[in-house]
């Protein structure tokens, strides 16, 4: 069917806008992501991106317009919306943007499925940028990297709470120190 | 894996990888070294007129040799990927351009042609055209302030004067097309956000016919520069197998001999129809990365004088396309059309909707591969917006290149990767 059915722990490819995606199961990322740059000679690893998709399939989930009652800064965005977007096998995604730097260059988009507390395992070893972009994505999004050697905050400091691209992170109100101090 | 090519009958860089184990981006001292006392730890920035911005660098030091670094960055963070998730696609457009404050064209196209492919959008060519002219001359502009800055730094002080001289006709360039000097908010979703000024051409004439002479008198200040040449040659250096596992790209992967540039090898925009060549220098060093970036100035200015050849011809023509569901109606319109008066109002509220899906758009920025990921939910508003800023790679290499270098030239080093550092924190 298609190149890369012996990708190990493969669950579909999806074609869309010019776009491959490669779906594999959680624990055999790193060996996905090794097999892809062996086999097919995905040797460049462009970006890694972290997706939260809480709420897609129950509610409308975008299209904040205006209520009566104004802008809930914690939950996320929740106002009616004519279509449901459809709902994801868990709540985070992990892409990674791989190319084949080569005469004839091609890019894949790798995908895997994370629920809330699972982590996925490192790639560092297959490709050595991955660093700053895993601890990017542990930063913000709060996805946990198994065998990261450095595995600590990038952007925000060390003693931050919470992981701010997560959409149940609340949009306003900053924690005022003392406040329920009488 | 092999480097796409490798020139013939040249020694490698170095034999095998640099790259510093277990952590790519965190060169460790040695326990020996550690053990003998006279390892001093300096802590080189957040703020030091060198670092382009607030980057710092924790340095370990032996005598002047370098023996650990590690960059710390997040300094800049504003947020910007959050903030896009909150105003709609269109009310997006501004935030990419002051990501990279220097290459805010480019960044402004890669968002905008995210968009485009997850709306299936065709955009007119006169559109096409003027997007590659803006997004050369932009390069012109972020190459400039790279050679004064880093020139700068090494002591050639008299460079930033006239690379900024020049760099000010670009903005002047881009004050007369779009009103603004820096981010300028001249592409929307669709094409282009007016249509292109009179008077504009002839400017731009000028300023090609003139930056080669410019380019012409950088090059004899500093290509055979004793001073130049003994503080970049053989500094920094990065092999080509390094540099594709550290995810380099733009001028730092061309000068370390590997041919990759987008607008060549993946084309978007109008770049397969211009002629334009790519500069590759295979030393892998300092001094190779002021080459690339010197000749790119050269190409780019090329490129602008043949996307003016083509649009000189298209007078009168579209310069947005005509999709009344996302792209504004024509101001004149709203006094005598109710159709228009009803699309204008809801694209301006509650904004365009993008089909459901993800789509991920690279492009080849002054400073490499900028690639632009969106999710949307078939709402008005990203469900997510990611960027893959190449400054932030870029400083993954500076570990890899600093093994064995003097702390002086850190400073050559890393100023050659080219960051900008509102880019690196987003």
């Amino acid at each position: 069917m298609s190149d890369f059915d012996a990708v190990p722990g493969l669950v579909e490819v999806n074609d869309a806008h010019g776009e491959t995606t490669i779906v594999v199961e959680r624990e055999h990322l790193a060996g996905a992501a090794a097999h892809l740059r062996d086999e097919h000679g995905f040797n460049f690893l462009s970006d890694i991106t972290a997706v939260d998709y809480l709420g897609w399939g129950d509610a409308g989930v975008s299209g904040y317009i205006g209520t009566p009652a104004g802008r809930d800064l914690n939950t996320p965005m929740t106002q009616g919306y004519q279509a449901l977007p459809q709902a994801k096998p868990k709540r985070f995604a992990m892409n990674y943007h791989l190319l084949a730097l080569r005469e004839r260059p091609r890019r894949v988009r790798l995908q895997t499925w994370v629920g809330e507390d699972e982590a996925v395992a490192t790639v560092i070893g297959v490709w050595p940028t991955a660093d700053f972009h895993e601890r990017e994505a542990f930063d913000m999004m709060g996805i946990g990297i198994d065998g990261h050697p450095n595995l600590k905050r990038i952007l925000l400091d060390d003693d931050w709470d919470g992981h701010p691209l997560r959409k149940d992170y609340p949009l306003g109100g900053e924690p005022v120190r003392f406040s329920d101090a009488v | 894996m092999a480097a796409v090519t490798q020139p013939r009958n040249r020694r490698p860089i170095y034999e095998h990888s640099r790259i510093p184990q277990p952590t790519p981006s965190v060169l460790t001292t040695s326990e020996e070294l550690r053990a003998t006392g006279d390892i001093m730890t300096v802590n080189f920035g957040p703020n030091h007129p060198s670092t382009h911005g607030v980057l710092r660098l924790i340095v370990d030091l032996y005598g002047e040799d370098v023996t650990g670094l590690e960059a710390v960055v997040g300094y800049l963070h504003t947020g910007f990927e959050k903030n896009m998730e909150q105003k709609t696609w269109w009310k997006c457009i501004t935030y990419p351009e002051r990501i990279d404050y220097v290459s805010f064209q480019n960044n402004e196209y890669v968002f905008v042609a995210a968009v485009e492919k997850l709306l299936a959008l065709e955009i007119p060519a006169k559109a096409t055209w003027m997007r590659t002219l803006l997004c050369e001359l932009n390069r012109i502009h972020s190459h400039l302030v790279w050679l004064g800055t880093s020139a700068l730094e090494l002591g050639a002080i008299s460079m930033f004067w006239y690379a900024f001289r020049e760099r000010d006709l670009v903005l002047d360039l881009f004050e007369l097309v779009t009103g603004e000097r820096m981010h300028t908010r001249y592409f929307q979703v669709g094409g282009l956000a007016e249509d292109i000024p009179r008077g504009f051409y002839p400017e731009a004439r000028k300023f090609c016919e003139w930056m080669p002479k410019a380019i012409d008198d950088y090059e004899t200040l500093l290509t055979r520069n004793k001073i130049w040449l003994e503080r970049t040659q053989g500094i920094g250096l990065l092999s080509a197998d390094d540099a594709i596992a550290l995810g380099q790209s733009g001028p730092v992967l061309r000068g370390s001999g590997v041919d990759w540039d987008i607008r060549k090898d993946e084309p978007y925009l109008a770049y397969h129809q211009v002629d334009f060549r790519v500069p590759v220098y295979p030393e892998g060093d300092v001094y190779a990365r002021y080459r690339v970036h010197m000749d790119e100035m050269r190409e780019s200015v090329r490129i602008v004088d043949q996307c003016l050849d083509r649009l000189e011809d298209m007078e009168g023509e579209p310069w947005i396309a005509d999709d009344r569901k996302v792209v504004l109606p024509p101001r004149e319109e709203l006094h005598t059309s109710m159709e228009s008066l009803i699309h204008h109002f809801k694209i301006v509220t509650e904004g365009f909707r993008v089909p459901e899906g993800e789509a991920y758009v690279a492009i080849e920025s002054p400073r490499g591969e900028l690639g632009c990921y969106i999710c949307s939910d078939g709402g008005p508003k990203p469900w997510r917006v990611k960027f893959r800023a190449p400054s932030f790679v870029a400083l993954e290499a500076a570990a890899t290149m600093m093994q064995g270098a003097l702390i002086a030239d850190m400073i050559a080093a890393v100023g050659s990767l080219d960051t900008v550092m509102g880019e690196v924190d987003r």
